[in-house]
């Protein structure tokens, strides 16, 4: 939908900092940033789980803070920065919470993973160091049907023991 | 799921927002968290012709006491109040209503508001404030006026609100030294609306209640004082009998319907034993303040 846009009252020109490039588009003022995401920029990472502001599959950061980007307008996100889980890789290799879920096995089916990391991201840029009562908590507005948040929670724990160890 | 076109603005001026407001003649709505109105509007529940973001409206956004009042902005979100030291001290059960809202995600942008103005019966902040015995600050085209919260919720999603008006703040009046709250919700899950919820504050002096709050969630068209358990405690010791004595008469001001979440009757028995605890939550964090 984020293709054929007719100009006027309803659309608007937006710019937004997207994992730290500066990118702008004319968008319907009733696009979500989520279909902003996927479809007008084409970053496909973030997912549309339930689209009811129900699961948190489709979490990015706006500002460095998580929240539900099916629950948010594009147009909100004018002159802010976002992050989504493509900002998270760095240029070689992964980042310390990719390599968490991947050595803790803390994805199955990897659908609600990419909102789990931001999630995670935010947290350890909160608290490098969290209780697992603290990670549960934070990541109790991401559902997983797969792996029983065991494995999430450890993959947390490793994250933020490479970040404190790599004194970040 | 794409909520119907409409019109967006993002004022930066209380006064041009209320202007667009009155442009638009009710059928323009506020922005503030989205949390609730956005969910509508992919529903298309709601199609407003307009939305008037109110987000880039400074000094909305401020969490203050002040001049004997506690002041909640209209742009205050559940995850600030989640943090507030201020609302730990004499406001326990804002205090204690914060992080059970929703989840964490819904709490970094949903405000406490636009929780008000959305008036879910099954709202978490309807309750806590009621309890508390809050006002709602509300500008309109003929200037601000303050709304009791008792004056304020009108039936389920319908509020004393103009459609020209924009609530700027809620004030919760200082409840003394010796005051203690909680709140306490019965949830399927995370995230979930309240099965129930019950909202308890007590003010102490000389032992006895000065000022008791009451109200419940989920068990009415709108969040429910439970005025005769209050009028029950109010100068009451606060004894075993008068606490039991106060949750039948909470339970009783229930009016719930079964549904998914559980029987009416089950429901009305939550109130009750939310009630019992909550008293004694409120009373002895008001006896050790």
């Amino acid at each position: 939908m984020a293709t054929a846009v007719q100009h006027g009252a309803l659309t608007r020109q937006i710019a937004v900092t997207v994992n730290g490039t500066d990118r702008s588009a004319e968008v319907e003022t009733r696009l979500l940033l989520v279909h902003y995401i996927r479809e007008t920029l084409g970053l496909t990472g973030t997912h549309i789980g339930c689209d009811t502001t129900s699961c948190g599959a489709c979490t990015v950061l706006l500002e460095g803070v998580p929240v539900k980007s099916c629950t948010v307008l594009a147009v909100q996100a004018d002159g802010r920065a976002v992050e989504t889980v493509e900002g998270l890789t760095p240029a070689g290799g992964l980042h310390p919470i990719q390599e968490g879920f991947r050595e803790e096995h803390g994805l199955q089916c990897g659908f609600c993973t990419p909102g789990m990391m931001l999630v995670t991201k935010a947290l350890l840029a909160e608290n490098a160091d969290p209780s697992e009562e603290e990670i549960r908590w934070a990541i109790s507005g991401n559902i997983c049907r797969c792996t029983g948040y065991q494995n999430i929670v450890k993959a947390v724990q490793h994250a933020g023991a490479k970040l404190r160890a790599e004194g970040r | 799921m794409y909520p119907a076109s409409f019109e967006y603005f993002a004022p930066a001026t209380l006064d041009e927002a209320l202007a667009l407001l009155e442009r638009f003649d009710g059928e323009a709505k506020v922005l503030a968290g989205g949390q609730s109105l956005i969910p509508l509007m992919k529903l298309r529940f709601a199609s407003p012709r307009a939305l008037v973001d109110i987000n880039r409206i400074a000094g909305l956004d401020e969490l203050t006491q002040e001049g004997g009042s506690l002041r909640i902005g209209a742009l205050v979100r559940h995850k600030t109040c989640e943090g507030s030291a201020l609302l730990r001290g004499r406001y326990g059960v804002l205090a204690a209503t914060a992080p059970q809202i929703s989840d964490p995600l819904v709490r970094n942008l949903g405000t406490v508001a636009g929780s008000l103005a959305h008036a879910d019966p099954q709202g978490d902040w309807g309750s806590a404030l009621l309890a508390a015995g809050a006002e709602v600050v509300a500008r309109g085209p003929g200037g601000a006026r303050t709304i009791p919260i008792d004056d304020f919720f009108q039936g389920p999603f319908t509020t004393a609100l103009e459609p020209a008006e924009i609530v700027t703040e809620v004030r919760v009046p200082d409840p003394g030294p010796r005051a203690g709250g909680t709140y306490l919700k019965l949830e399927r899950k995370v995230g979930d609306f309240a099965t129930a919820g019950v909202a308890v504050h007590l003010s102490l002096s000389n032992g006895n209640v000065s000022r008791a709050g009451i109200a419940l969630t989920g068990v009415g068209p709108t969040n429910l004082r439970a005025r005769a358990a209050e009028e029950a405690l109010a100068g009451a010791t606060l004894d075993d009998e008068a606490i039991r004595a106060a949750a039948q008469l909470a339970a009783e001001a229930a009016a719930p319907h079964d549904d998914i979440r559980g029987s009416a009757e089950y429901k009305r028995n939550v109130v009750r034993i939310f009630t019992e605890r909550g008293l004694r939550t409120a009373a002895a964090a008001a006896r050790a303040a």
